[in-house]
């Protein structure tokens, strides 16, 4: 008896195949997942996913958490790729806000790059102005 | 022979064009590559995410609505997640995105929307939209070529923020949808309240059970649905990006090229009306010699 385990990541998908059994780190404890478990939905802790694969080997995975999703014939590991928490998401809004007063406060925190364009754009004016001579030199 | 030299010096200039053009343009190709293998890494986690945020918002309907899944009767104030590129030289491709943005914002202050929040992903869009003057609650510029999800989720979050707590009536997101190498589309379309066609019809109901119960769990799939949904949207621009470049930089490798033969035809010809010229002024002194 197997269960097909998929192990996706919103960069990637991890892991994707057939296994005897799951191991991984539910919420509210370790969850072991047999084939013909019952439809389950859970979130997961940071930890490792612990997949036995049919011939006895033996894959890990880490994940920093993320929900679980679980058909009798289907496990669906949606991991996270950074570790999230209220806090923790909270934190980087923050910054992202704060990030967001500064540019507000300085417009000309981009001024190197404006300064390339306009070397850019000077140089674009010239091939313009070489195709200009072209056509006058027929 | 006056003019010659400065011909000269031209072609030279565009030839250093060409190169430098001709270089972004290998590099566009090879990037490209690599970002459409991104794109195609994210599809396996929007297509189970989306397939789970369908069976539980059809399953949970009735008794709990999430935020995200209602739809406000009257739209009073509207965020916009405005996805562009950190570089240019890369085509129309900005442009189209902020032009269709614009024409969004002006038609929603036409029906009397005065209040619209802007997130900026990418260099381009932020400036422009500091330049209008618009309200811009957070942006995030230099994702890099690898977009990771951990640098988006906290300028996401104002916004979401925002709409969870009422704040805000609708969230759209504008961002080039990636067609094929040649092709790419500018699009605006709404985020939230989020429809439940995109989502598509959910499977035969499963009876789960939740832990540690269905709220919870609902609430951080939803949010991990739009977040989903809004890395697509980035990593589409990115293969648009890098397509668009490539494009650009060719055109621009031909027409360097074409510009230096037709350069390198006004030379010869300058070059050689001063040769006859001079030819002409010894066969004449010889002729007044002779004479």
């Amino acid at each position: 008896m197997t269960v097909h385990v998929d192990v996706v990541s919103a960069e990637e998908s991890i892991f994707s195949g057939l296994a005897e059994f799951v191991a991984l780190p539910g919420e509210s404890g370790e969850l072991g997942i047999l084939p013909g478990h019952m439809p389950l939905m859970t979130r997961i802790k940071p930890g490792t996913v612990r997949i036995k694969l049919p011939h006895g080997k033996e894959e890990h995975i880490f994940v920093a958490g993320g929900l679980l999703e679980v058909q009798p014939g289907l496990v669906t590991v949606l991991a996270d790729t950074a570790i999230r928490g209220v806090d923790l998401d909270e934190a980087k809004a923050l910054e992202a806000k704060k990030r967001a007063e500064e540019a507000l406060a300085s417009r000309s925190a981009e001024v190197d790059y404006a300064r390339a364009q306009a070397e850019l754009s000077e140089a674009i004016a010239q091939l313009s102005a070489i195709e200009r001579l072209r056509k006058h030199g027929h | 022979m006056a003019g010659s030299k400065e011909i000269r010096s031209k072609i030279k200039s565009v030839q250093n064009t060409r190169k430098i053009t001709k270089a972004m343009e290998m590099v566009a190709a090879s990037k490209m590559r690599k970002a459409q293998e991104r794109m195609r890494a994210a599809r396996p986690y929007s297509e189970k995410i989306r397939r789970l945020a369908a069976n539980l918002s059809h399953a949970l309907m009735t008794d709990y609505r999430h935020p995200f899944l209602t739809k406000q009767t009257s739209v009073k104030r509207v965020g916009l997640i405005v996805i562009t590129t950190d570089k240019g030289l890369c085509g129309g491709l900005n442009t189209n995105v902020l032009r269709q943005s614009l024409n969004s914002m002006r038609q929603w202050e036409a029906q009397g929307i005065r209040d619209i929040s802007i997130t900026c992903i990418g260099n381009k869009g932020l400036g422009f939209m500091q330049r209008l003057g618009a309200r811009v609650v957070s942006h995030i510029t230099h994702i890099g070529d690898t977009p990771h999800m951990e640098k988006l989720i906290g300028p996401i979050k104002i916004m979401l923020d925002a709409y969870q707590a009422g704040e805000l009536d609708e969230v759209h997101i504008a961002y080039t949808r990636f067609i094929n190498t040649m092709s790419q589309q500018a699009i605006i379309e709404p985020l939230l309240p989020l429809s439940g066609e995109r989502m598509g019809t959910p499977e035969t109901g499963w009876d789960y059970l939740y832990e540690p119960d269905a709220q919870t769990v609902v609430d951080d799939l939803l949010l991990r649905y739009v977040e989903a949904l809004i890395y697509e949207g980035v990593t589409e621009n990115m293969a648009s990006e890098q397509s668009a470049r490539m494009v650009a930089m060719k055109a621009a490798t031909d027409n360097a090229g074409s510009v230096i033969k037709e350069l390198q035809l006004i030379y010869n010809k300058a070059r050689q009306a001063a040769i006859t010229k001079e030819i002409s002024e010894i066969v004449g002194g010889a002729a007044a010699i002779a004479g």
